[in-house]
């Protein structure tokens, strides 16, 4: 489907400066709000060439600095350009363990994209989407092999979540020759990638295959365990693990605390999308955990995740009202993904607040109360504080309510291990180098470090522990400031979705 | 996988399993629940854990078949596996000497009671039982639960076995007879509704199992939360039990019913299927 490419490309040769920024095909919107494929289809080989033929290879490079893992960004997008994304994807592999994921779903515009000198004066280079071209091609094309894997080292790590983090660290720890467990608490691997990011953004195709690539390393996965009730991590350390690295995420979902929260039909964001992604909602009865969003939704917040949500409720046919404090401005969500929001129809409610769900007579939620907001002066983030609006209080009709206003870091784990030092948030303390934590042998990163971030922060913190870990039992000291030249997030303050 | 090891049925209605779970088995204690999916396409559901063997590392589970999942779980027994099998969830029952304890379980609540009064009893207690169903066909567990019982009370709404009452006649007897330290009260919503507000006027502390829709079963939806003293709760986590006399029955019930349209959908497709299946 390549009709709506919306750049024209030109007969011959263009000077560089002269080509436009290359569109990426995607799926008309009033088609794709009917389905849950996935939205955008990718640049085919041409069109990947002449984006790449854009990048002027810079001596020194901004847009590396832009990306958390510092991926040779100028030397796989001259690959590309050179015809051979076998080469680019060898490239990209030796800094990034997901392509394919980050190529989607990183926030370019704030990171690598952010930074490239083109975009100074033009459009800057579509590092993302050419990053996702070499990644589809390889998956298309068949994998160039597997990596060499260290002789066996003979010592056990065990690590607990299989979101990016903890396949990331798991992958790498397989490759320096250790035996590890992955122990993940769903039934399926893949973390936020498989429970929380649509199927429509990220096809779980994807995801399944970077985690057969990472059991294909000979990383041992255990589904359906939970650590702190099947085991603890005091057992595991116990039990032969050398050392644990603790990448359990930031799954608690926050509520607004206003009255009406516990009616029928109001979601958190987590419920509503592991309904929908993880057991295949959308899909019932065929499959058999249902789903409910009647005619009209409200949908709380504007991060990712409300986006994910929002996007969601419309595809299973519901009128969908974003409901958010601030301004279109301040709304945390990628860029891509609030103009697909409203290219497909949802309706943004700015500068509002809710005060109250209102339900019927059978439990059921019926109306959303919401105060009218504005802007007054700029608050500890650096954005204009939102202040209600005396006496705007209106009601907007409907059947459902999905409230996406942020998570927390989930105490199940956490308060069954002992000697761990966690923030005043209940987030895990640990070294913003090394990864280490106030226990022994014990690591942490991802998202129950740093609260809810982005996939590539929590990749490079999955790769950190691994080098960390290796140090460490190896018995050498760990890595220092300077030898780190991935970012954990540790330091960053962040917080994608409220 | 996880391989069930026997079936056995009670009544039309109601049958226990024994699944092998050796992580499980190891690290169960009573009053703790799992999750389990049958297949692919299978909604995740949580049961209690109603008897464990760590030597031979089985869970006992026992199951009122009432829509889709515990119908299709039925039809499955010895040597068929289920996808899968995640626990020992929730926390724990504090068990504790307190004196005399009434276990009062009513219709597929007496499985979930019975390793409670169990440990209740082997710590000292006087455990006095009092066992609830609609009809004698629904009754379960009278003989396991005598064993652990220092008294046994049989109550069916129809008369067809024991006394000719509902549960909460004779627990109002025994609270009014005085000297209880502790109710458990574990069964249908409304069951544990009218036991805690029998006990309340006696002062009676109440403890009751909850029994909300759950997903993940971890903390990390809220598909189940209740209110609990004004405050919301995950049942998964922060429960099963619960003070009886905190818990807002109405709106526990209310959520219980969230999907019955869809569910109605799903047995009657499931129904129609099988019944095919047997014509063929
Ligand atoms: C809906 C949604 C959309 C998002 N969109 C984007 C986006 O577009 N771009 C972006 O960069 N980021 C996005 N994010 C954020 C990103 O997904 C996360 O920052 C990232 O996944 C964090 O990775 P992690 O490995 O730390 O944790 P997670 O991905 O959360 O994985 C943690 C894993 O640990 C498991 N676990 C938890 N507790 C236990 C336990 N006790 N025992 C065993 N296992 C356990 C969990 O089940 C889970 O599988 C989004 C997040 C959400 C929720
Ligand atoms: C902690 C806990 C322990 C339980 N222990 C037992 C037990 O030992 N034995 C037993 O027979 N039942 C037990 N239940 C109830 C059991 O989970 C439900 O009967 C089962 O989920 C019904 O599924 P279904 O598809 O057969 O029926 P459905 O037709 O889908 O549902 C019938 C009713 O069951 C409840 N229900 C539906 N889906 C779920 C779900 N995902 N989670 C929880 N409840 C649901 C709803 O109230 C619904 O109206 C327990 C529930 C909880 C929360
Ligand atoms: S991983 Fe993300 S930030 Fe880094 S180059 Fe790729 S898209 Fe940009
Ligand atoms: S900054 Fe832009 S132009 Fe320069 S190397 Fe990076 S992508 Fe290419
Ligand atoms: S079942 Fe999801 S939080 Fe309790």
């Amino acid at each position: 489907m390549t009709n709506n490419i919306r750049a024209e490309k030109p007969a011959r040769k263009p000077k560089r400066l002269a080509i436009p920024r290359q569109a990426i095909p995607e799926q008309p919107a009033k088609l794709r709000a009917t389905n849950f494929d996935e939205v955008t289809l990718g640049y085919d080989q041409e069109t990947a060439i002449l984006e790449a033929s854009r990048c002027i290879q810079c001596k020194k490079p901004k847009c590396v600095e832009g990306c958390p893992v510092g991926i040779d960004i100028g030397a796989f997008i001259k690959l590309i350009g050179e015809g051979d994304p076998a080469g680019a994807i060898a490239k990209l592999k030796e800094t990034t363990s997901f392509p394919a994921v980050c190529g989607r779903v990183c926030p370019q515009e704030e990171q690598c994209e952010q930074r490239c000198i083109l975009g100074v004066k033009h459009d800057p280079v579509a590092i993302g989407r050419l990053e996702r071209y070499a990644a589809d091609w390889e998956f298309a094309n068949g994998s160039s092999g597997k990596p060499k894997t260290a002789p066996k080292k003979g010592k056990h790590v065990g690590v607990v979540g299989s979101g990016p983090a903890g396949l990331t660290c798991a992958g790498e720890l397989a490759k320096m020759g250790y035996d590890v467990t992955i122990y993940e608490a769903l039934h399926k691997p893949g973390g936020v990638l498989v429970y929380g990011i649509p199927e429509f953004r990220l096809p779980k195709a994807i995801v399944q295959r970077e985690c057969d690539y990472v059991q294909s390393l000979g990383v041992e996965f255990k589904l359906d365990y939970v650590i702190g009730r099947t085991l603890t991590v005091d057992q595991m350390l116990e039990d032969g693990h050398d050392a644990i690295f603790l990448a359990n995420g930031a799954g608690l979902p926050s509520f607004m605390n206003i009255p009406g929260e516990n009616l029928n039909g109001v979601y958190s964001a987590n419920e509503f999308l592991t309904r929908s992604n993880l057991m295949k909602a959308y899909r019932f009865p065929e499959y058999d955990t249902p789903i409910t969003v009647g005619k009209r939704v409200a949908v709380i917040g504007a991060g990712n995740v409300a986006m994910d949500s929002a996007r969601t409720a419309l595809r299973l046919g519901a009128e969908v009202h974003l409901i958010y404090r601030r301004s279109h401005d301040e709304m945390p969500a990628r860029n891509e993904e609030i103009h697909h929001a409203e290219e497909e129809g949802i309706i943004l409610d700015l500068l509002a607040n809710p005060t109250q769900i209102i339900g019927d007579e059978r439990g059921w939620v019926h109306e959303i109360e919401v105060i009218d907001m504005e802007l007054g002066e700029p608050d500890d983030s650096g954005r204009r504080r939102p202040v209600p609006k005396e006496g705007s209080e209106r009601r907007i009709q409907v059947d459902a309510v999905i409230v996406s206003v942020g998570t927390k870091a989930n105490p199940l784990l956490t308060r069954s291990t002992s000697g761990l030092e966690l923030t005043k948030r209940g987030n895990i303390v640990a070294d913003e180098n090394t990864l280490e934590t106030s226990k022994k042998g014990v690591f942490a990163g991802g998202d129950i470090v740093t609260g809810s971030a982005t996939v590539i922060l929590a990749m490079g913190a999955g790769k950190t522990a691994a080098r960390s870990i290796d140090r460490y039992l190896q018995g050498q000291p760990l890595l220092n400031a300077e030898e780190n030249e991935v970012t954990t997030g540790t330091a960053q303050l962040a917080g994608v979705a409220s | 996988m996880y391989k069930i090891l026997d079936r056995v049925d009670y009544s039309d209605d109601v049958y226990m399993q024994v699944i092998e779970a050796p992580a499980v088995a190891a690290a169960c204690k009573p009053g703790q629940f799992i999750i389990l999916r049958i297949d692919e396409e299978g909604e995740r559901i949580p049961l209690t854990i109603a008897d464990f063997d760590r030597a031979a590392g089985t869970i006992t589970i026992v199951v009122q078949a009432i829509g889709k999942t515990t119908r299709q779980l039925q039809k499955l027994g010895k040597g068929d596996f289920l996808a899968n099998f995640i626990g020992p969830l929730g926390v724990p029952s504090v068990i504790e000497k307190v004196g005399t304890v009434v276990c009062a379980g009513g219709g597929i609540g007496v499985a979930p009671i019975y390793p409670i009064a169990r440990a209740l009893k082997e710590a000292g207690n006087k455990v006095i039982s009092i066992v609830a169903a609609r009809n004698q066909n629904l009754l379960l567990w009278e003989d396991r639960m005598r064993e652990v019982s220092d008294e046994l009370i049989v109550t069916t709404d129809d008369g067809s076995r024991g006394r000719h009452c509902l549960v909460t006649e004779p627990l109002k007897e025994l609270c009014e007879a005085g000297d209880i330290a502790l109710v458990y009260a574990i069964g249908p919503g409304v069951m544990m509704k009218f036991c805690s507000r029998t006990t309340l006027e006696y002062g009676v502390k109440t403890l009751v199992s909850l029994n909300s829709i759950m997903v993940d079963g971890t903390g990390m939806c809220g598909a189940c939360r209740c209110s609990v003293g004004g405050e919301t709760k995950f049942v998964c986590v922060d429960g099963p039990e619960f003070d009886g006399h905190q818990v807002d029955f109405d709106q526990l019930l209310a959520r219980q019913r969230q999907y019955l349209p869809q569910e109605k959908e799903s047995l009657d497709a499931y129904l129609v299927s099988t019944a095919v299946n047997k014509v063929a």
